[in-house]
C-alpha cells in the first residue's frame, strides 16, 4: 500500500483540509475534555477556593483524601457492589440471552420488554424504585433509608432491572455468531446440553463475556445517578468528630459531595479523589480486559 | 426414543415460555405502577402503593397540574430544554466526528494518531474526574445555555463516537475514494457524496447511543447549565423530589409518567436499530 503512488497524490489534497475536518472536534475536544483533564490534575496538587488563586502544595490533598473515613467507606462498599452486580448482572443476562436464542416464541417481545429501562434514566430508575422498595418496606414499618443493607440490595436490584437488558443485547448477539457447525458436530459427537453450553458455546461468545464484564464492572464502580435518587447516602452514621459517613454513598458520590456538600474541605481534596477514582477505574478496566481477552478463541 | 427427547424439549420450551413471560410481566408492572401512583394523592403513594386508586385518594390531574408548574418552574420548557439540547448534540457529534474520523483514518498522520489515542483514552476516564474544571471551563466560555452545550457534549462525548466511526472507515475500501478522486473529486465531495451515504448504518448505532445518553444525562447539564434559567426533563425530576422536607411522590410520579412516554413511543417505533446499535456499539467498544 504504501508503495502506492496514487494513494499519495491522493492523500496531499485531503491534507489541506485538515482544519475543516479536524478542527471542530479538536476545538470541543480541547474545551471538553482535555483541558479540564489537565487542569483537575494541576488542580489536584493544590490548595484553593477559586482556580485562579490555586497554590501549589504537592500531596497533601491525596494524603488528606485518603484519611477520609467517609472516602475509605465508599472505596469499599463501591467495590463490594460492583463485584456483587457484575457477577449477579452476567449470570443473569447471559441466561436469558440463551433462552431468548433457544427459538422459543415470543422471544422478540421478550428481548423488546427487558431492553426498555435502559431508555429510562437513572434519576428517574431510582425515584420510581425507591417509590417500590418503600411502597414493600413501610407494610414492615421501615424504609430504604433506614438500613445499609436494604439501601446496597435495593440498589443492586435496580441496576439488574435495568442492566440485564443490556447486557442481554451483547450476549444476543454473541450467541447467534457461534457457528451452527461447531453446534452441530458436538452434538453429533454425543455432547449433552451442557457440554455444549461449557465447552462450545461459552468458549466462542468469550468475546461477548469480555465486553459485558468491562461494563459491568465500569458501570459498578461510575455509579452515580442511581445511587444519588435511590438512597443518597443514607443512613448517616456520625463520627466522634462530628463528620458523617454516608453508608451507601458511592465513590462517584462520595466525589461529588466533597465537591459540592455544605463541607468545609478544599476542592483539591475533592480532586484528588477524583483522579484516584479516575486511576482506579481505568486501572481496572484494563486489567479486566487483559484478563478475559486471553480467553477468547481466535476462529 | 427420538419421540420422547422431542416432547421432552417442547415441554422444556414451553416452561421456559412462562418464566419468562412471568419475568415480563414484573417489568411491566414497574411502569404500570408508575402510571397508577400518578393518579393518586401524596399521602396514598406512601401507604398503599399497590393499591389502584379508589375514590378516596384519586386526585385526577392534580398531581400532573402541580408537577408541571412546580417551583415556578413551567414542565414545558424542560421539555423544550431537553430536546434542543439532545437534538442538537447529537447533529454536531455525528457531523464532526464522522468527518474527522474519516480524515483520521485517510490520512493516518502522527496528530492524528495522537488525537485518536486520546479519543480512545477519554473513554475510561470517569465523568467525575474532569466535572469540576469543565463546568468551570464552561462558564468562562459562555457555554452554558441550550444553545451551547452542544459543544461540550460534542468534546466529552467525541471518544466513543471517533473510535466507532474510525473503525467503520476502515473497514471501507479505499479504491472507491481513489477512483473519485481521479475523476476531479475534492475531499468534501468525497466525504459527502460518497463516504457520508455509507456509513450511514454506523451513523444510525451512534446517533442512538447519543441520544439515549443525553436525553437521560443529569449531572452534565446539571453543572454546566445555568440552573436557574435552564433546566433539563432529568433535572426538573430531581428538584421538584430532591426539595426536602416537601417530596410530593404524586407529583413526582406525574413528571415521570410525562418524560417516560416519548420514551417508550421513541423505544417501539425505532426500536431494532437501537438494539442493533447497542449491540454494534458493544462489539465494536
Amino acid at each position: 500500500m504504501y508503495l502506492n503512488p496514487l494513494k499519495k497524490l491522493w492523500k496531499n489534497p485531503t491534507r489541506r483540509w485538515a482544519l475543516l475536518f479536524l478542527g471542530p472536534v479538536v476545538a470541543a475536544f480541547a474545551i471538553g475534555f482535555v483541558w479540564p483533564f489537565v487542569q483537575g490534575i494541576w488542580l489536584s496538587l493544590c490548595k484553593f477556593r477559586l482556580i485562579s488563586d490555586a497554590k501549589f502544595i504537592g500531596l497533601g490533598n491525596y494524603i488528606q483524601a485518603l484519611e477520609d473515613p467517609s472516602f475509605r467507606h465508599a472505596f469499599w462498599y463501591t467495590a463490594l457492589f460492583a463485584v456483587v452486580s457484575l457477577v449477579l448482572i452476567n449470570v443473569l443476562a447471559f441466561a436469558v440471552a440463551y433462552a431468548l436464542t433457544q427459538g422459543i416464541k415470543g422471544s422478540n417481545l421478550f428481548r423488546t420488554v427487558f431492553f426498555m429501562p435502559n431508555l429510562i434514566g437513572g434519576i428517574v430508575l431510582g425515584y420510581i424504585w425507591s417509590m417500590i422498595f418503600d411502597g414493600i418496606l413501610s407494610r414492615f414499618g421501615t424504609s430504604i433509608l433506614m438500613e445499609t443493607r436494604y439501601g446496597f440490595w435495593g440498589l443492586i436490584i435496580l441496576m439488574l432491572w435495568q442492566q440485564i437488558g443490556y447486557m442481554m443485547i451483547i450476549y444476543i448477539a454473541g450467541l447467534q455468531s457461534v457457528p451452527e457447525d461447531m453446534l452441530e458436530a458436538a452434538r453429533i459427537d454425543g455432547a449433552n446440553r451442557w457440554q455444549t453450553l461449557f465447552r462450545v458455546t461459552i468458549p466462542n461468545v468469550m468475546p461477548s463475556i469480555t465486553i459485558c464484564t468491562f461494563l459491568s464492572l465500569t458501570n459498578g464502580f461510575k455509579l452515580f445517578d442511581q445511587n444519588m435518587a435511590l438512597t443518597a447516602g443514607q443512613p448517616f452514621i456520625i463520627q466522634s468528630d462530628g463528620s458523617a459517613v454516608k453508608t451507601t454513598e458511592m465513590l462517584a458520590l462520595n466525589i461529588y459531595n466533597t465537591f459540592y456538600g455544605s463541607s468545609n474541605t478544599s476542592p483539591g481534596v475533592a480532586q484528588a479523589k477524583a483522579v484516584l477514582f479516575f486511576v482506579l477505574v481505568a486501572a481496572l478496566g484494563l486489567i479486566q480486559l487483559s484478563y478475559t481477552r486471553k480467553r477468547e478463541v481466535q476462529q | 426414543m427420538k419421540q420422547t427427547t422431542l416432547s421432552g424439549e417442547r415441554s422444556r420450551k414451553v416452561i421456559l415460555s412462562v418464566v419468562l413471560a412471568v419475568i415480563c410481566i414484573i417489568y411491566v408492572l414497574q411502569v404500570l405502577t408508575v402510571v397508577v401512583n400518578s393518579f393518586k394523592q401524596n399521602t396514598f403513594v406512601k401507604s398503599e402503593t399497590f393499591a389502584l386508586p379508589n375514590g378516596e385518594s384519586w386526585n385526577g390531574l392534580g398531581n400532573f397540574i402541580k408537577g408541571m408548574t412546580f417551583g415556578n418552574y413551567p414542565f414545558w420548557k424542560s421539555v423544550v430544554y431537553s430536546v434542543v439540547i439532545t437534538l442538537s448534540s447529537t447533529f454536531l457529534i455525528l457531523l464532526f466526528t464522522s468527518m474527522a474520523a474519516w480524515y483520521i483514518a485517510r490520512v493516518n498522520s502522527f496528530f492524528c494518531k495522537l488525537i485518536y489515542f486520546l479519543c480512545v483514552f477519554s473513554m475510561v476516564v470517569p465523568f467525575q474526574m474532569v466535572m469540576y474544571t469543565l463546568s468551570k471551563t464552561a462558564d468562562g466560555l459562555h457555554l452554558n445555555t441550550p444553545w451551547s452545550i452542544p459543544v461540550v457534549y460534542l468534546g466529552f462525548g467525541a471518544g466513543l463516537a471517533i473510535f466507532m466511526f474510525v473503525g467503520f472507515v476502515k473497514s471501507i475500501p479505499i479504491e472507491i475514494e481513489e477512483s473519485a478522486s481521479i475523476d476531479g473529486c475534492g475531499p468534501i465531495r468525497i466525504f459527502f457524496r460518497i463516504v457520508l451515504p455509507m456509513l450511514k448504518p454506523t451513523l444510525i448505532s451512534v446517533g442512538i447511543l447519543e441520544i439515549m445518553w443525553v436525553w437521560n444525562d443529569y449531572l452534565l447539564p446539571y453543572l454546566v447549565l445555568d440552573i436557574n434559567e435552564y433546566r433539563t426533563i432529568p433535572i426538573h425530576i430531581q428538584y421538584l423530589k430532591g426539595s426536602y422536607g416537601t417530596v410530593d411522590l404524586g407529583a413526582t410520579m406525574a413528571l415521570i409518567l410525562l418524560s417516560i412516554i416519548p420514551v417508550i413511543i421513541f423505544y417501539l417505533t425505532c426500536q431494532k436499530h437501537i438494539i442493533k446499535g447497542v449491540a454494534a456499539g458493544a462489539v465494536k467498544g
